[in-house]
């Protein structure tokens, strides 16, 4: 290179001094989430921690009991039933609930119920409405819950990425993307409006991968549909979805078949599609996860309901 | 590029160890910001199949390359930013390499979006700024250094990008670096890091680019990932831990639960707790995971002490040798964030660490220009202004200035009544004066002045439209109450105006600052033992507040003269709604600024149901009912 003209050469970086380790992503991550996770008690009359049963609640209700340690946490769970979950999610629910030693309260919409709302007859977009919509408005008005812990990500979905990690939410539930509240520093903004309440989502920073990086290193214990095994599957319109009770009305022609399948995310059986798969372990899953070439709400049904579908449904007052 | 490079149980196992860079992107509408974080993603495999094929039919609908992905629709998330292809808030994104997990903080350039670049600089620790290589270090460009560096970030990286629309010129690059470089050492930032970049063609962003022979440094991700930035910083400052929670699952436990803020923390360390200033030594650092030996700045823990000393959330506890500072006047840099403009005078709450406070600040000493730095005379701050203010609190808190500890040193402004969070400030340091007033002590109290006078002191504040009646009913409750031997003193418009606000006119601000001095003097003349009447519009109720606050519980006495607009205006014994209409007089209450009807007074005076006489009668009596005079 001609030396006389520029001197761009690549610097040699300086070795930091002796000093302890930095802070791991996950370390850094846990003590952002356990900050947000008192702050919001702190500041709330009745919280709640919204529990779905996934994943992403074992993660948050494992940070939970972290956060109060050695008190509990100082709020009850709520689960916003469809009745359409997995058999497997609902063994899993009763059993921590019991270890962590918190109230569950678990809310199924009786309107919903009534008018045996269902994925098949009524397509996903209803269904989702009436029981998870509609049930969790119910559900935190009925309790007068100010505050509702959450465990949206940002990467999960585009709109996501903007919400914050203290949302709020109108009287009548509704989110207002225009007009949120900046968050600077680690100052979260918690006054609200009588009638107002607050949705918090402490792990708004993690990623998938984190998520289930965390669930590794820490042992948490977790639905087994997200590990593969062999279940009764039919494939449809592009998706494998899993019959998981009689209730499946099966199209003329389809057989289930044994497949060896698992799950990235757990909903609603009949909306929620499985993924071929051999990973048994967690590392197996984990490692498969970052061969993957397909985000995690791919297999969620709800989400091609329209191309803002995700946005749409959050002004409405979904999670 | 994004290929399929084979992920190997090393990389999955290195997940444990990475390190966590935060930063902040900021350009211009065109400098292809987003584009460049879409391509960031792109290039660490951060996107899969089904988003890229959502992105290749979003770019034939809304893209701006032709067939190619147009990748800043990745970026730009809520649908109505794609109509009007511009971001309009902050976004934040996640990538990670096998060393490093990023959060970038995708920011606005636009000038009316200064409170979005603050709000995503707070929590960065580097800056990556864009220029367009054709354009070089533009008025904007500058203005993304100032208010990093005025948000505490010492390393920038300089994405010059677009540098194959200028031919992949050394001498551009150069030149443009050259310059950047001259602006930040004046900023006082040394750390600059330029790169020649193309973020649509992916040069220089993961791999070097074969058209920069001549540049040997890093790529944009290599640099990211090896860049030591703003961590050190923290742990280097002492202790400090502000409590957020006081954790007590049974009376043998009572456990401190808060972040450290700085420094580290063992057990035996002596600290003390700031406001009360006691002092103890740490016992154990409890988490679910069993006690830490150590625990230092970023982690949450919960600390239990070795005496029995009262803590509760909010208190900060410091290291006992190098305690944070104590104290309720501040110089700070303040950041204004909301439609309405800050108002010096006017009551707001402060939220720093896990307090939050009575606040209010006092006319700003300048405000800062964000393209030149220069100071500029001002009466309020206006959305988006950045000026430096006196504030004072109505506590006094620990406190480190921001530039020793961002998150000691910093604070959040909360309206009271949106409650919306209208701005963000950075302490400078404590005024000498908030140390040093002590209230003089003084042997005749108000006590004593009530039982010499017979009746207790109050603040009769009357409050209505112009012409609603206030000075005619006032006039005659003092002459009601004169009668009744109580001790008096009627301020209204014309005394006041005419000396002690003589300075001031109507502007919201000017408002503000002449119901402060009534309060004032209004406070005064209570703790002489008087029942002061005071009519004036005070049309905001946020300075009806401050007003309120002024005096003791139940010594502000809050009645609403409720007139009608159209009434009053039909009224207008001054003339000063015509006045008003015809244009000759701005800022005035009900023709073109507001007024605010009081929520909750004392007592409403309908003065279409009530002569001036009954009024002042109910005004009497109201104050025999509350125990301010004896009946009879």
């Amino acid at each position: 290179m001609d030396a006389g003209r520029l001197t761009l050469r690549r610097r040699p970086f300086p070795q930091p001094p002796t000093r302890m380790p930095e802070l791991s992503h996950l370390q850094r991550l846990e003590a952002e989430s356990i900050d947000i996770l008192r702050e919001a008690v702190a500041e709330a009359e009745r919280p709640v921690m919204l529990y779905s049963i996934g994943k992403d609640s074992s993660v948050l209700l494992h940070l939970a009991r972290k956060a109060f340690f050695p008190a509990r946490p100082p709020f009850p769970l709520l689960h916003i039933d469809t009745t359409w979950k997995f058999q497997a999610m609902y063994a899993f629910r009763a059993r921590m609930a019991a270890e962590a030693g918190m109230e569950l309260l678990v809310h199924i919409n009786p309107d919903a119920q009534a008018r045996g709302i269902n994925p098949f007859t009524h397509g996903s977009a209803l269904h989702t409405d009436l029981w998870k919509t509609q049930g969790l408005r119910q559900a935190l008005d009925r309790h007068g819950f100010d505050v509702a812990f959450g465990g949206a990500r940002r990467d999960e979905e585009a709109s996501r990425a903007k919400e914050r990690v203290f949302s709020f939410r109108s009287a009548q539930h509704r989110w207002d993307p225009k007009n949120q509240r900046p968050e600077l520093w680690r100052l979260y903004n918690a006054r609200k409006q009588p009638g107002e309440s607050i949705r918090v989502f402490p792990l708004s920073n993690w990623t998938e991968l984190d998520i289930w990086q965390y669930i590794l290193r820490e042992d948490i214990p977790i639905v087994p549909l997200y590990l593969a095994d062999e279940r009764p599957v039919v494939e449809r319109d592009g998706q494998l979805l899993m019959v998981d009770d009689a209730r499946f009305p099966l199209r003329e022609g389809e057989v289930p078949q044994l497949r060896s399948v698992r799950f990235r995310t757990l909903g609603c059986y009949p909306l929620t599609g499985a993924i071929e798969s051999n990973a048994r372990t967690l590392p197996a899953v984990i490692d498969e996860m970052l061969r993957a070439r397909t985000s995690e709400r791919q297999g969620r049904l709800i989400d091609y309901d329209g191309s803002a579908s995700m946005e749409k449904k959050k002004i409405e007052g979904y999670f | 590029m994004a290929a399929d490079t084979p992920h190997t149980d090393a990389r999955l196992a290195a997940g444990h160890d990475k390190s966590l860079l935060r930063f902040i992107t900021c350009g211009s509408v065109d400098d292809g910001k987003s584009t460049l974080i879409g391509r960031l993603l792109y290039e660490t495999q951060a996107l899969y199949d089904d988003q890229l094929g959502a992105l290749a039919a979003d770019s034939k609908r809304y893209g701006t390359q032709g067939d190619e992905p147009d990748f800043a629709l990745l970026v730009d998330g809520l649908s109505a930013e794609r109509e009007q292809g511009i971001t309009i808030d902050v976004a934040y994104r996640f990538f990670a390499t096998d060393r490093r997990k990023f959060i970038v903080a995708d920011t606005p350039g636009h000038e009316q979006y200064t409170r979005n670049m603050v709000t995503g600089a707070s929590t960065a620790d580097l800056a990556v700024i864009l220029v367009d290589a054709r354009k070089g270090v533009l008025t904007q460009t500058r203005r993304h250094g100032i208010l990093a560096a005025l948000l505490g970030i010492r390393d920038i990286v300089l994405a010059v990008n677009k540098l194959d629309l200028a031919g992949w010129s050394q001498d551009t690059f150069a030149a443009i670096d050259r310059d950047y470089r001259a602006f930040a050492h004046s900023l006082g930032i040394e750390r600059v890091t330029s790169i020649p970049l193309s973020a649509l063609r992916g040069d220089n962003i993961a791999a070097p680019s074969t058209y920069t022979p001549w540049y040997e440094g890093p790529s944009l991700i290599e640099h990211l990932e090896r860049v030591e930035a703003g961590r050190a910083d923290a742990e280097a400052t002492p202790l400090r831990l502000p409590v957020q929670w006081v954790n007590r699952p049974n009376a043998d436990f009572r456990g401190f639960a808060g972040r450290l803020l700085g420094g580290r923390v063992r057990p035996g360390d002596r600290v003390r707790v700031l406001p009360s200033g006691r002092e103890s030594s740490i016992e154990r650092i409890v988490t679910f995971d069993g006690d830490l030996p150590e625990a230092r700045a970023g982690q949450s823990v919960t600390l239990t002490l070795a005496d029995e000393i009262d803590v509760s959330r909010g208190d900060v506890i410091c290291a006992a040798d190098d305690p944070a500072g104590l104290a309720d006047q501040f110089e700070a840099t303040l950041v204004w964030m909301a439609d309405a403009p800050m108002l010096p005078g006017r009551p707001y709450l402060v939220k720093m660490g896990a307090s939050t406070l009575g606040a209010s600040f006092g006319h700003p000493k300048y405000r800062l220009d964000v393209n030149s730095l220069e100071h500029l005379a001002a009466k309020t701050l206006e959305l988006n202004e950045i000026g430096v203010a006196n504030l004072t609190l109505d506590r006094a808190v620990a406190f480190d200035p921001y530039a020793v500890n961002r998150d000691m040193g910093s604070f959040i402004v909360i309206d009271r009544y949106t409650n919306q969070t209208v701005g963000a400030g950075l302490l400078h340091f404590a005024l000498r004066r908030s140390q040093n007033i002590h209230w003089q002590a003084v042997e005749v109290d108000k006590a004593a002045r009530m039982r010499q006078h017979g009746h207790k002191p109050c603040v009769l504040w009357l409050t209505g439209l112009s012409g609603s009646g206030k000075s005619t009913i006032a006039n005659i409750v003092e002459r009601q109450l004169h009668a009744r031997g109580a001790h008096t003193y009627l301020l209204d418009g014309d005394n006041v105006r005419h000396g002690l606000s003589r300075d001031l006119g109507f502007t919201d601000a000017d408002r503000v600052e002449n119901i402060r001095r009534i309060g004032e003097v209004a406070r005064l003349m209570v703790d002489a033992g008087l029942i002061v009447i005071t009519a004036f519009i005070s049309p905001f109720r946020s300075e009806r507040r401050l007003a309120r606050g002024m005096v003791e519980d139940g010594e502000f006495i809050e009645i609403f003269v409720d007139t009608p607009l159209a009434v009053a205006e039909q009224r207008d014994p001054k003339g000063l709604y015509r006045k008003a209409r015809r244009g000759e007089l701005a800022n005035f209450t009900g023709v073109d600024s507001p007024y605010e009807a009081p929520e909750m007074p004392e007592l409403r005076i309908d003065t279409l149901a009530d002569t001036p006489e009954d009024a002042a009668t109910r005004i009497v009596e109201l104050l025999v009912a509350r125990g301010v005079l004896r009946s009879g």
